[in-house]
C-alpha cells in the first residue's frame, strides 16, 4: 500500500505540471484555434531563466516574478510578430509556424545556457516528509500547491472578471464578441501571454526537481498536449484531468511494470480512451461548424 | 434633422452575384428605419455592411459625417452601432446577466492586467457597467431571469436578451435583424413596445428589418425596400404603399409563391 501511495504523489507531482501546460494548449486553443506546439518551450524558458536569476543572487520570490513577466513577453512577441501575421493561414501552416518558433527558441536557449543540465535549488529546504508511509519532497508538494492555485486563479479569472467573460465570448462565438467591440486581436495576444505565463509557472516549479536543459520542453510539451487532447481540446477541467491522469498512469506504469514501459503504457491508455470519445473526457462532441 | 448613416453608390459582390448593386439611402438621427424586401433581397447583407461584417465592394458609409467603410466590427461598435441578430448569437452557457455584461465591454477603460486582476479603477467599473446592465434588464423586463443560462430560455426571450445586449452598448444607432421572427402576436407586441420606447425614451435611432408588414407600417418614420440587391423605394410609410415597383415587387413574389 505505501508503493501505491508513493507512486501516487509521484504521479500528481509530474500530472500536476502536465495539467499546466494542458491548460496552455486549452487557453491559445480556445480563442485562436492555433494548437501552440512550441508551449513545451515556455516551460524551458521558465526553469533555465529562474537558474540565471538565482545564480545571479536575485531573491527567490523576485526571480520568480521576472521569469513570469520574461517569458509572457515572449509569449506575447510571438503572437504579435507571428501569429497575427500569418492570420488566415490554414492550421498546417500555423501549427508548422509554431513548431519553426519552438526550434528557433531552443536553439536560442542552447546557445545561452549551454547543453548541460542545470540545478536549481529548491523553494524551501527540501527535506523529505513522510505521509502515509511515502516519501515526498517539499518541492513535490510546492508543485502541486501551484497548480492548485494556477487553476483556482484560471477559473476566477475566465469565470468572474470582464476580461475572462470576453475571453470565454471570443472563445464561444468570435462573431458576436466582434459586433459587442470585443476585439479578436487582443484576446489573441491575452491568450498567449496567459498561456506563457503558465508555462513559466510550470518551468519554475519543475526546474529544483527535473534539472532544466535547453531540450526539456520538447516531451513536456508532448504530454501537456497528449494531456489537453486526453481532457478535450477546449476544456480547461478537461485539461487538468488529462495531466493528473497521464502522470498518475506514467508513475504507476513505470512503479507496477517497466520504466521503460511507461510511455507505452501511459499512451495506450490514451489511445484507448480517445477511441470510446474522440472529443476526450470532458470535450463537447462537434456537429458541423458552430458560429453563425 | 441631421443623418445618422448615409449610404451612398453600395455595392456588394459575392463572386459573380451582387448581393447589394449601387444603393444609396440615409437614415435620419432618431427615427425608426426599415429595411424590407422579398427574400434574397439583400436586406441582412445591407446590416452586415453597416456592422463591418461584410465588405462592400465599393461605395461611401458615413456615421456621423465619419466614414466607415474600411472600419473593423469592433470599432463600429465603438463609434455607436449595435447589432441584433436575425438567428440568435448569444453566448450560452453564460447567464442573461453576464450576456449582457459582454454588451458593456466596449466602454471598459480599465487595461487587460487591471481588469484581470479585479482591482482598484476595475473594481469601481465594473460595478458601474453593473448599473447600467440594471437597467436594461428592468426595461426589457427581464427580472425573473438574469441569472439564468440563456441555453436554457425560450426563443422569444432569447430573442429579448439578443437586443438587451445590444441595448446595452448603449448605442447611437441599434441594428435588429428580424427582431420578432418566430414570436407569438403577445411577445410581437411587447417587442413592437420596446422598439417604440427605445426610440421615444431613449432617443435611438433604429433600424429594423422585418417581413410583418403591419409591424413595418405602423412604427417605421421611414422605409428602404430592396429587390434583388437593388433599391427600388425610400419613403415614408404611405409613400412606400402607393409605390407601384414595390407593389409590383411584391405581388410578383405573391404570385411566384
Amino acid at each position: 500500500m505505501g508503493d501505491f501511495f508513493q507512486f501516487t504523489l509521484t504521479g500528481l507531482t509530474i500530472g500536476s505540471i502536465y495539467a499546466i501546460v494542458a491548460l496552455g494548449f486549452v487557453t491559445i486553443y480556445s480563442v485562436t484555434k492555433v494548437i501552440n506546439l512550441a508551449q513545451g518551450e515556455f516551460v524551458m524558458l521558465g526553469g533555465l531563466t529562474m537558474y540565471s536569476l538565482s545564480s545571479f543572487g536575485m531573491p527567490y520570490w523576485l526571480g520568480f516574478i521576472v521569469t513570469i513577466v520574461f517569458v509572457s513577453i515572449i509569449g506575447w512577441l510571438m503572437e504579435f510578430v507571428l501569429i497575427r501575421r500569418a492570420k488566415g493561414a490554414n492550421p498546417i501552416s500555423l501549427i508548422i509556424l509554431t513548431i519553426g518558433t519552438a526550434i528557433f527558441i531552443r536553439g536560442i536557449a542552447s546557445m545561452v545556457w549551454g547543453k548541460d543540465q542545470l540545478r536549481v535549488d529548491p523553494f524551501t529546504e527540501n527535506k523529505p516528509v513522510n505521509i502515509v508511509g511515502a516519501t515526498i519532497t517539499p518541492q513535490a508538494i510546492w508543485v502541486i500547491l501551484i497548480m492548485l492555485v494556477v487553476v483556482s486563479l484560471l477559473y476566477i479569472l475566465i469565470n468572474k472578471t470582464m476580461v475572462g467573460k470576453a475571453f470565454q465570448a471570443s472563445s464561444i462565438n468570435p462573431l458576436a464578441a466582434r459586433l459587442m467591440g470585443i476585439s479578436p486581436k487582443k484576446m489573441a495576444s491575452l491568450s498567449f501571454t496567459l498561456s506563457a505565463a503558465l508555462g513559466a509557472l510550470a518551468g519554475l516549479a519543475i526546474a529544483p526537481i527535473m534539472f532544466p536543459s535547453y531540450d526539456m520542453g520538447t516531451m513536456l510539451g508532448i504530454k501537456g498536449f497528449s494531456a489537453a487532447i486526453l481532457g478535450g481540446l477546449g476544456s480547461a477541467p478537461g485539461a487538468v484531468i488529462g495531466g493528473l491522469l497521464i502522470g498518475l498512469l506514467e508513475s504507476l506504469g513505470a512503479g507496477y511494470i517497466s520504466s521503460g514501459m511507461k510511455d507505452v503504457i501511459t499512451f495506450s491508455v490514451i489511445l484507448l480512451i480517445l477511441l470510446i470519445r474522440p472529443s476526450g473526457i470532458l470535450g463537447e462532441k462537434s456537429v458541423g461548424k458552430g458560429g453563425l | 434633422m441631421n443623418n445618422m448613416l448615409t449610404i451612398e453608390n453600395l455595392s456588394l459582390q459575392f463572386g459573380g452575384v451582387k448581393a447589394l448593386n449601387d444603393v444609396s439611402f440615409h437614415i435620419e438621427e432618431g427615427e425608426i428605419f426599415s429595411l424590407i424586401g422579398p427574400n434574397g433581397a439583400g436586406k441582412t447583407s445591407m446590416l452586415n455592411c453597416i456592422s463591418g461584417l461584410y465588405q462592400p465592394t465599393k461605395g461611401s458609409m458615413k456615421f456621423q459625417n465619419q466614414e466607415i467603410l474600411t472600419m473593423k466590427p469592433y470599432n463600429r461598435t465603438g463609434l455607436g452601432i449595435a447589432r441584433a441578430f436575425q438567428n440568435i448569437a448569444l453566448f450560452a452557457h453564460m447567464s442573461v446577466l453576464d450576456n449582457l455584461k459582454l454588451g458593456r465591454h466596449i466602454h471598459m477603460k480599465s487595461g487587460l492586467f487591471a481588469g484581470g486582476l479585479y482591482w482598484g479603477a476595475a473594481q469601481k467599473e465594473e460595478v458601474e457597467h453593473r448599473h447600467a446592465v440594471e437597467e436594461v434588464i428592468e426595461f426589457l423586463e427581464m427580472q425573473d431571469i438574469r441569472n439564468v443560462p440563456v441555453g436554457t430560455l425560450s426563443y422569444g426571450l432569447q430573442k429579448r436578451v439578443e437586443v438587451g445586449r445590444a441595448l446595452a452598448l448603449n448605442p447611437k444607432m441599434i441594428l435588429l435583424d428580424e427582431p420578432m421572427a418566430g414570436m407569438n402576436s403577445s411577445e410581437k407586441e411587447d417587442m413592437a413596445r420596446y422598439i417604440i420606447d427605445m426610440h421615444e425614451t431613449k432617443g435611438m435611432t433604429v433600424v429594423l428589418i422585418e417581413h410583418d408588414m403591419g409591424v413595418i407600417m405602423d412604427l417605421s418614420d421611414h422605409i428602404a425596400v430592396l429587390d434583388f440587391g437593388k433599391l427600388i423605394g425610400f419613403g415614408t410609410p404611405e409613400e412606400i404603399q402607393n409605390n407601384p415597383e414595390v407593389i409590383k415587387a411584391y405581388l410578383g413574389e405573391e404570385e411566384a409563391g
